[in-house]
């Protein structure tokens, strides 16, 4: 056993061959960042006063939570055989939403720690960034968290990890981030089994930006892992994208609080400051070098996370317009992934229609535009993005279905995606069942070990991105974990379904859906706005339309008595205020035509049942 | 549960109105309300400021209320001459509750002459108590009538002994038209209350209900729709689904036929809810409220109003009689309304009533609404153009939402 290091190395003046560079990866909640909160507590880095559970969660939604929704790295030092290392460890969230964090934080790293849960075993997740890491030639180091538990079978989850990445399953390493077991044999095994970087260090100044914060005291900080050369304090550095220089004001390293340092050498990982206010203007992938000196080729890049779902949102005060707007473009500073741009609703008034990575990003930018921002908002039902090529060979790229074209179209195309299926083998046929009935085709299947089951499919995008997950474990009695990325696109049978009021549409409750399932869209879509929308003076009928073509229909009957009839014995206030009331109430509805629609029925008809499901939990 | 005050400034402790209060005071009607807060048995339905001997307990006793109210009443002379509004003749007073008639006879006579003391009654004034059918006898309604009560408003509520039940009402259906014909022979005119929309009532028990109604021959009917107060125990019953829900459209279909059958027999509505048979057999009372009339209301929970000054009495008679016997006032809030509050409460109270509203007081949104209004039948065209805004029986039943638009709300 290693005592923690007496001297730590320092930054800029380090030896690369005693520097590892890791992440820790694994399927969600199998406990990365309580792993990591051990690491901090043995390395010293963080003082027992000091320390709390998921330390390096601190954002309040994360916290809110409990997941990881940003990659945090920390430098700590470690000692082995009389030598002192300094380790940067990345710790990584395992949500599928958040994948594009993890593959930039491997780009930083020599090796990564292969955390699962030795009560749950291999999941999806598992196996798709233990993928991402093997592309980026990592060494994996195996390893089995939580054997606190009573229900761990660490005998059993290491063959099933010795099978799938090779070797022995007495090299599996067992540990817990809860009591701390073997966090400390895991250091070690770290220093002695992973690569140290290599680069030049004489070479012009190479650093790879894995990750961009703003920060409202120190504008825009850049994590960045040096590949060749030196950066130093004050000196100029250079964008090898976009040429632009900026004076690096401040250079360290997060150990894990941003500790300025005398500069980042070949393999360190730190952070920089230059003053820019804007994260694009220091964009993750980007290279930074030597303003004076610099590198004649950049390091290769990152793809752009792409948003896979999109969704309208509406203040629900039209004069917040103006506040939403800041709100997004404050966010966005510190979330590349989030893309939006104007719409306008004529029952929601104007907004944003907003890209995301999937529904846990959507709930989780809008918990954070509300939270933060103050702000009252409506979403409209998420959707995905369609190509449609219309009868004059063009295509229209429908992000927002009241952008679907009227008349004849030629042909409408949906994304897909491939979907990775892990369970216990006794659910195959559920889950076969599933997929069938969300249009997928089985692209194979494979056996992890005696009973545990890997499906893979083709499905359309709209198929899994909203209630699937919460059907598949429901099926499966939350055994089988879901993994997918976006591949490719299909032609397909969609139809727009318009849902109107009196005759009048309103484009907010239009969908697109496969034309098997537009009946009953409509149908739920008609009945729920019959129950929300209170009567009016008039007779309105609800429709749900393909077209001009009337699928499915409801009726409001007209109101028929609208006056308080009791004596009041002189309590006139009472009356008033009511009156009242009633005034402030009409403030808080959308006019569709004639018709009066409460805010509330938006929110209650756009928020999927599934989203009121995950609010709960 | 009785009803929640409403939400307002403090009152001051020595009863002292704004100025605001006595301005013009001498040009408008000044009328009295008395609040009797007892009852034999509570009614599912009810949320007025009531209490049963059973829940007042020790502390408000019957038999020392009329002395509490009186000493209210002497306090009201202070306090109004001291606020600078100038002594005025009742030209109404009423008695409501509450079951007044739970209280012995005398004891109200005794409120009313105190009141005709401190103020002097005019000449015709109008003095209504309400009663419970079964809490009246022969004798109890001739000293009334004998200390210079007018009339009497009977909580019928309905003749069909299965709606009644699921009121909570004691009384056997046979006892109003007796109680009627003693009222009449003490030389009381008479009014009956209807409550109609009861979970359970069919039309045909209504359309009984209205028979049985128009064959006392009352001067004076009300009859009000069901209203399912929150906190009740009909609510709670509703809510356990152990009666039905009440319906609005049932509502609409029994109002109409009560403005049907009241009108073949002779009625004719002047209020939303109320009928009588000849002009001055309308509740001069009733109508002083919706005329934005000067009225005192003494008890606990009782309204008061003065120039645009409304105030409320603390809700308790114990709380009440505590703060009397200190010559403290017994308000517990008050507001005072602006012009512009005051203009919106006149355009709600007298859109209810049959004379309606001349179009000038309206404001430009106002005016502007009228001609739709009428286009959808809920006022009348003709008095429109003879420059008064007046509602239909369409738009009795739609009188809110007239009263909005109106307001431009
Ligand atoms: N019993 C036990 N519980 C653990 C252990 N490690 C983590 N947990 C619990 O597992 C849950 C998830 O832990 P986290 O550390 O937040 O997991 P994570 O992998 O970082 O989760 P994401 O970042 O959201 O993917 C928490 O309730 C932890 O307390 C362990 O070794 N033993
Ligand atoms: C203040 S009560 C007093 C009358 C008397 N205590 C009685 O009940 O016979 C006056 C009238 O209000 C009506 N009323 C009371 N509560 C009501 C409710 N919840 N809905 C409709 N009308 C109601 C009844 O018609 C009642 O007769
Ligand atoms: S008797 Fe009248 S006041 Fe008393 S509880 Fe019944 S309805 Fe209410
Ligand atoms: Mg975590």
């Amino acid at each position: 056993m290693s005592p923690m290091a007496r001297t730590a190395p320092v930054p800029a003046a380090t030896d690369p061959a005693i520097i590892r560079n890791f992440c820790i990866i694994a399927h969600i909640d199998h406990g990365k960042s309580t792993l990591a909160d051990r690491m901090l507590q043995l390395t010293g880095v963080v003082q027992p006063r000091d320390m709390k559970a998921q330390y390096l969660d601190r954002m309040d939604i994360e916290r809110e939570r409990g997941i990881t929704i940003k990659s945090q790295a920390v430098r700590m030092p470690w000692e082995l055989d009389g030598t002192a290392y300094a380790l940067n460890m990345i710790d990584t969230p395992g949500h599928v939403d958040f994948t594009y964090e993890v593959s930039r934080s491997l780009a930083a790293c020599e090796g990564a720690v292969l955390l699962v849960d030795a009560a749950q075993g291999i999941e999806a997740q598992t196996l798709a960034n233990l993928y991402l890491a093997m592309e980026n030639d990592l060494t994996i180091i195996p390893v089995l968290n939580k054997i606190d538990l009573p229900a761990a079978q660490p005998e059993k989850y290491a063959e099933e990890l010795a099978n799938l990445i090779g070797g022995d399953p007495e090299d599996v390493l067992k540990v817990s981030g809860k009591t701390g077991e073997g966090v400390e044999a895991l250091l070690d095994k770290i220093v002695r089994d992973l690569p140290a970087p290599v680069g030049d260090a004489n070479a012009p100044a190479r650093a790879m930006i894995f990750d961009s914060v703003y920060d409202s005291y120190r504008g825009v900080v850049t994590y960045v892992r040096v590949v060749d050369g030196q950066l130093s304090p004050r000196e100029r550095i250079q964008m090898m994208s976009t040429k632009a220089s900026h004076e690096l004001l401040e250079i360290g390293v997060s150990s894990p609080e941003p500790t300025p340092t005398k500069g980042l050498g070949v393999g360190e990982v730190g952070y920089l400051i230059t003053g820019v206010k804007d994260v694009r203007q220091s964009k993750v992938g980007d290279t930074v070098t030597n303003y004076a000196k610099p590198a004649p080729e950049s390091l290769g890049g990152y793809e752009d996370p792409k948003p896979m779902v999109f969704s309208g949102l509406y203040p629900i005060d039209g004069s917040d317009y103006p506040v939403l707007r800041d709100a997004l473009d404050k966010l966005k500073l510190n979330d590349a992934a989030l893309i939006y741009e104007p719409e306008t609703s004529a029952a929601l008034g104007f907004g944003f229609r907003v890209g995301f990575l999937g529904l846990l990003h959507l709930e989780i930018t809008r918990e954070r535009l509300e939270a933060e921002f103050g702000l009252d908002l409506i979403s409209t039902a998420p959707n995905v993005v369609y190509q449609v090529t219309l009868e004059d060979k063009n295509v229209v790229t429908v992000t927002n279905p009241s952008e679907f074209p009227e008349g004849k179209v030629n042909e409408v195309r949906e994304p897909m995606v491939s979907a990775t299926i892990l369970a216990p083998s006794e659910f195959v046929g559920a889950i076969m069942e599933l997929c069938q009935s969300r249009r997928g085709q089985m692209k194979g299947m494979d056996y992890l070990s005696e009973d545990r089951v890997e499906l893979r499919y083709w499905l359309p995008l709209a198929e899994i991105v909203f209630d699937f997950f919460d059907q598949l474990k429901s099926k499966t009695r939350g055994y089988a974990s879901l993994d997918w990325k976006a591949d490719g696109e299909q032609v397909a049978d969609l139809v727009k379904v318009d849902i109107l009021l009196q005759g009048e549409q309103v484009d907010a409750f239009s969908a697109i859906t496969h034309r098997d399932k537009a009946y009953s869209y409509g149908v739920m879509m008609t009945s729920k706005l019959r129950e929300l929308i209170p009567r009016q003076q008039f007779e309105v009928p609800i429709q749900a339309a393909i077209g001009s073509r009337i699928i499915a229909r409801e009726n409001i009957r007209a109101i028929r008595k609208d006056v308080l009839a009791k004596c009041y014995g002189g309590d006139i206030s009472r009356k008033r205020k009511l009156l009242e009331k009633q005034k402030e109430g009409k403030k808080r509805m959308k006019m569709v035509g004639r018709v009066e629609v409460p805010q509330e029925a938006f929110i209650a008809a756009l928020s999927s049942d599934e989203s009121k499901d995950k609010a709960k939990k | 549960m009785p009803s929640v005050l409403p939400v307002g400034d403090p009152a001051p402790l020595d009863g002292l109105l704004p100025a605001q209060a006595a301005e013009g005071a001498a040009g408008r009607e000044f009328c009295l309300y008395v609040h009797i807060p007892f009852c034999a048995v509570r009614c599912g339905y009810c949320d007025f400021n009531t209490y049963t001997a059973k829940e007042l307990g020790s502390g408000a006793s019957q038999a020392e209320y009329s002395g509490t109210v009186n000493s209210e009443l002497d306090f009201a002379v202070k306090a109004l001459a001291a606020s600078g509004v100038p002594e005025r003749k009742l030209s109404t007073v009423f008695f409501g509750g509450g079951t007044p008639t739970l209280l012995p006879a005398a004891d109200l006579a005794s409120i009313l002459r105190r009141a005709d003391q401190l103020w002097g009654l005019e000449a015709g004034a109008e003095v209504t108590t309400e009663a419970n059918p079964d809490s009246v006898t022969p004798e109890s309604l001739q000293t009334l009538a004998d200390a210079g009560f007018t009339r009497v408003s009977f909580g019928m509520q309905s003749a069909v002994p299965h709606v009644l039940k699921v009121l909570d009402r004691t009384h056997d259906p046979e006892r109003v038209p007796q109680a009627v014909a003693w009222a009449r022979a003490a030389g009381l005119k008479v009014s009956l209350d209807l409550i109609y929309g009861t979970p359970g009532e069919s039309m045909a028990d209504w359309v009984a209900s209205l028979e049985a109604t128009i064959a006392c021959s009352p001067d004076h009917i009300s009859a009000y729709s069901l209203i399912i107060e929150d906190g009740t125990k009909l609510a709670a019953q509703i809510r356990r689904s152990e009666v039905a829900a009440i319906d609005d459209d049932d509502h609409a279909d029994k109002y109409l036929k009560a403005d049907e059958m009241l009108a073949a027999a002779g009625y004719t509505w002047y209020e939303v809810s109320n009928w009588a048979r000849s002009d001055p057999d309308r509740c001069r009372h009733n109508l002083a409220y919706w005329r934005g009339a000067d009225w005192w209301g003494a008890g606990p929970g009782a309204h008061s109003h003065m120039g645009g000054v409304r105030w409320w009495n603390v809700k308790h008679p114990a709380a009440y009689a505590q703060r009397l016997s200190t010559s403290v006032s017994p308000a517990a809030g008050r507001e005072t309304l602006d012009g512009r509050t005051r203009q919106v409460e006149h355009i709600m109270l007298q859109t209810r009533i049959i004379d309606g509203l001349a179009t000038a007081e309206l404001g430009p949104e106002g005016r502007d609404a009228v001609a739709g209004l009428i286009a959808e039948g809920l006022l009348d065209g003709a008095a429109a153009i003879a420059g008064t805004v007046r509602l239909t029986l369409q738009g009795r039943l739609l009188a809110d939402a007239v009263v909005r638009r109106l307001l431009g709300y």
